[in-house]
């Protein structure tokens, strides 16, 4: 017989017992019970955030950059409100965050009581699965539960709601092993016959191209060791989506560059022209496609996705293989191999040569200026500067993120945070936060906007308060860019609405939060001032004032073809056609 | 006369078949879904059929197992061969869901609903109703002077087409269950 606890001991020895260091939280009312017992052990760190939506997000960087899930702790009501959007953020990137909501208790649920709110129906569509626990006995299986769906099969949030009364009532406590079984089993292990039609397109493939994704980063290092050593030993050319950036190294020679809507040239005339597509943990977002009936019209197309709701969702294919990336590469190598390892290396050669000369377009050229700071320049100098430390980056959303994506490298996966499927601004500076909780001696930069910046700074506040020397890279254009360029393009540069107007000064809010503020508008000074931020031991609110009118280029407009893609201002006039606005 | 305004459709079926014609390209389908009965699954499920735009002909739950606590959910569907699979996908990926199964396709399987059809008439109009019900092998299950409620069990189409006969005799409410269905044969899912 195991030992009786109150339902808020439960809670923390199942956190003890699934091997969580850090919960993220902010306290109220419905939760006081599990604060109670936080306050008294010393195994679980609890991080005060600033705001929920922050815990959600710092959830989300401390899980994507560990490959352990983030948890957080929030009160019912308006902070289980909060904490909805960084709920959905997780279901769409497939983070592992577990949510632990306080609910009021169960003889007041339904009666509009004080900081009530139908937490598991506002939740139950951006969650994975999620639980409003009635009885105190039910807690601990629940939580064991509730961890094994959010880390198993495709990764995502879940939450559980936990009414005060239940925080307070006895019942044994159960340990993971014994917790009970759900029906939820997915299928890790790829179907033999479906890798053996695999191992034959890649045999006789003549214009391959390995498109892989954040299901790569979601299965594990393994799975990164093993697309290397695909691409390497086939000379495969290998894209990747945002989501993906990182498990196959920048520096690596089969390296394209991301590829979609702001992906470079090279990889998405690949993807366009190429004849075997080999799909890993992507999942053909409407970013990657374009217009679908145009897109890579002439391939066949191998997909694995541990998911099978997104294969054949978007895009169909023709070998569908449903499993665990490591598990699938693994069995696909290893058949390869066995079969003689063969290519049409002679072929691939070929199509190196067509590649290298889209290569030489060199799409992401842009014209520098010694005046002003471009943004790219700004980022280039940031990679330069940076490159030879294992580096952490997160990003906000809007034009910054995507020339990150683009002019900063990734060597090893799990190293770049960024908000792709559901693009939260304010997503970054919380997320930095998680990430350098996880990584206390590592360099975490968010690369930012001003704009997006304001959306969840309070959240410097919490960098200050545990001394996390998080480094806030702002571009600051003093636009909505990423808004500014899409009314440039597709509504007549009638630019509503797309000021950053009334900006604090940046620097003084630095020292008012009780950081390090920097400033520079100089391209003259910005190593220099690049240096100081990197040198500084604190959190630093970098203010890089940069061109305010630049465009983030290449850009396949919503609703075209991979190769109808705009590569600069100059081709852009006329570009888009009105059907190409109703499209996001 | 015709309260429930029920307008003879056009129908792929029968003249009687009152389901609204099916799409170009689109297909009818019916999936049992079996699932644990945990409080929630089915605001889940519909949350699934709204939140994603699919479409629900008719759905219907109950708790098949009391013992292991199972559900089985009967839902009729419509859509393009590609929905239909995403839909599939979809739910087969739920937590709480052990096994879908598609019906139509893994069939044949007997596809039956009850309805709860009530008449007010008197006259000539109260003997058609009557003989008619026994056309259709209906039964009364409540009766005044003025008015009968008949309970018929059948294929949907069946059920239209009984209604819609009624429509002219008095029709004053229907109560349909929708579909339950099960497949052929011996074997189980
Ligand atoms: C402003 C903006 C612009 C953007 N522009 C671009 C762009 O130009 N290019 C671009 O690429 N993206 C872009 N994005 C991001 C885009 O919206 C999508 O988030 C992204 O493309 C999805 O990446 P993914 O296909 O790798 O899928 P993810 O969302 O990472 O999904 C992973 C897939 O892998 C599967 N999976 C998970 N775990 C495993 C496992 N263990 N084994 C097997 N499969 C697994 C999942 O089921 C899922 O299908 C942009 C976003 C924003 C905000
Ligand atoms: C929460 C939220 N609101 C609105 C948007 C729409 N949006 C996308 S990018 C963008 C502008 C971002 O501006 P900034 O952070 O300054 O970055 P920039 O594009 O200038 O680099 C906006 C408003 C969003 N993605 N998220």
């Amino acid at each position: 017989m195991s030992r009786e606890m109150t339902g808020a001991q439960i809670v923390v020895q199942a956190l003890k017992d699934q091997g969580v260091d850090t919960v993220f939280g902010y306290p109220g009312g419905a939760v006081l019970p599990i604060y109670d017992e936080l306050f008294k052990q010393n195994d679980i760190r609890h991080i005060l955030v600033r705001h929920e939506q922050g815990a959600a997000h710092a959830a989300e960087g401390y899980a994507r950059s560990t490959g352990r899930p983030g948890v957080l702790l929030v009160t019912s009501g308006p902070g289980a409100t909060n904490a909805v959007t960084g709920l959905t953020d997780a279901l769409m990137d497939s983070i592992p965050i577990i949510c632990l909501s306080g609910q009021v208790p169960t003889f007041l649920i339904g009666n509009d009581a004080f900081q009530e709110a139908d937490t598991v129906g506002i939740t139950r569509p951006c969650t994975k699965h999620n639980w409003l626990v009635k009885d105190t006995a039910r807690l601990a299986g629940v939580i064991h539960q509730a961890f094994y769906v959010a880390t198993h099969g495709r990764p995502g949030p879940v939450l559980i709601d936990i009414p005060k009364d239940v925080q307070f009532a006895m019942a044994p406590y159960v340990k993971p092993d014994k917790a009970p079984r759900l029906p939820y089993a997915p299928r890790v292990k790829g179907d033999p016959e479906r890798i053996r039609e695999a191992v034959e397109l890649i045999e006789n493939a003549q214009r391959p191209i390995i498109y892989s994704g954040g299901g790569v980063v979601n299965s594990g290092p393994e799975a990164s060791r093993l697309l290397r050593e695909l691409a390497d030993e086939t000379g495969f050319p290998v894209t990747s989506t945002l989501m993906g950036l990182g498990c196959y190294p920048a520096s690596g020679k089969g390296w394209l560059g991301m590829l979609g809507m702001h992906g470079t040239f090279e990889a998405n005339m690949a993807m366009h022209d190429c004849d075997v597509m080999i799909c890993i943990g992507a999942r053909f977002d409407d970013r990657i496609t374009g217009r679908t009936d145009a897109f890579s019209p002439g391939s066949k197309k191998i997909h694995i996705d541990i998911d099978p709701s997104s294969i054949n969702k978007n895009i169909l294919v023709d070998v569908p293989i449903v499993g665990d990336v490591k598990n699938v590469l693994a069995d696909m190598i290893a058949l390869w191999r066995e079969r003689g390892a063969r290519t049409r290396a002679d072929r691939v050669d070929n199509w190196w040569r067509q590649i290298k000369e889209w290569r030489s377009v060199q799409c992401l050229r842009y014209r520098n200026s010694d005046k002003i700071i471009k943004p790219q320049y700004a980022l280039q100098r940031l990679q330069a500067l940076t490159a030879d430390r294992d580096r952490y980056v997160t990003t906000e959303v809007g034009q910054h993120q995507m020339w990150a994506a683009q002019f900063l490298g990734f060597e090893e996966p799990n190293r770049w945070m960024t908000s792709g499927g559901l693009g939260t601004m304010g997503y970054g500076v919380p997320a930095s936060v998680g990430v350098q909780i996880a990584h206390p001696d590592a360099l975490v930069i968010n690369v930012a906007g001003e704009a997006s910046f304001m959306m969840n700074m309070q959240e410097m506040s919490t960098a200050v308060q545990y001394r996390l020397p998080v480094k806030q890279f702002i571009l600051n254009n003093e636009r909505l860019g990423m808004v500014r360029q899409w009314q440039q393009l597709l509504h007549g540069e009638r630019y509503s609405a797309s000021w950053s107007e009334a900006l604090p000064d940046f620097v003084k809010l630095a020292e008012a939060f009780g950081c390090k503020g920097i400033r520079c508008d100089d391209p003259a000074d910005l190593d220099d001032a690049i240096r100081e931020m990197l040198d500084h031991p604190g959190p630093v609110i970098f203010d890089c004032v940069v061109e305010k009118h630049e465009n983030c280029f290449p850009m396949i407009p919503s609703g075209k073809a991979h190769n109808e893609m705009l590569l600069g201002d100059a081709a852009t006039e006329g570009a888009i056609e009105a059907g190409g606005a109703v499209l996001v | 006369m015709n309260a429930l305004r029920i307008k003879r459709g056009s129908s792929s079926h029968s003249a009687y078949n009152l389901r609204p014609a099916l799409k170009e390209g689109e297909e009818r389908r019916t999936l049992a879904v079996l699932v644990e009965n945990e409080a929630g699954v089915l605001a889940r499920v519909i949350g699934l059929f709204s939140g994603r735009g699919y479409n629900i002909e008719s759905l219907t739950v109950a708790e098949t197992d009391h013992v292991s606590h199972r559900s089985r959910i009967t839902i009729v569907t419509t859509g393009t061969p590609a929905v239909i699979e995403q839909i599939k996908a979809q739910l087969a990926r739920m937590v709480p869901v052990y096994d879908v199964h598609d019906l139509t396709t893994e069939g044949p399987a007997v596809e039956r609903e009850m309805a709860l059809v009530k008449v007010a008439c008197t006259g000539e109009a109260r003997v058609e109703a009557l003989r008619l019900s026994q056309v259709f092998r209906a039964n009364v299950v409540d009766t005044t002077l003025e008015s009968f409620v008949f309970e018929l069990t059948g294929a949907p189409e069946k059920i239209d087409a009984f209604v819609e006969l009624m429509a002219p005799l008095g029709l004053v409410d229907v109560a349909r269950t929708g579909v339950a269905a099960i497949t052929r044969g011996p074997k189980g899912m």
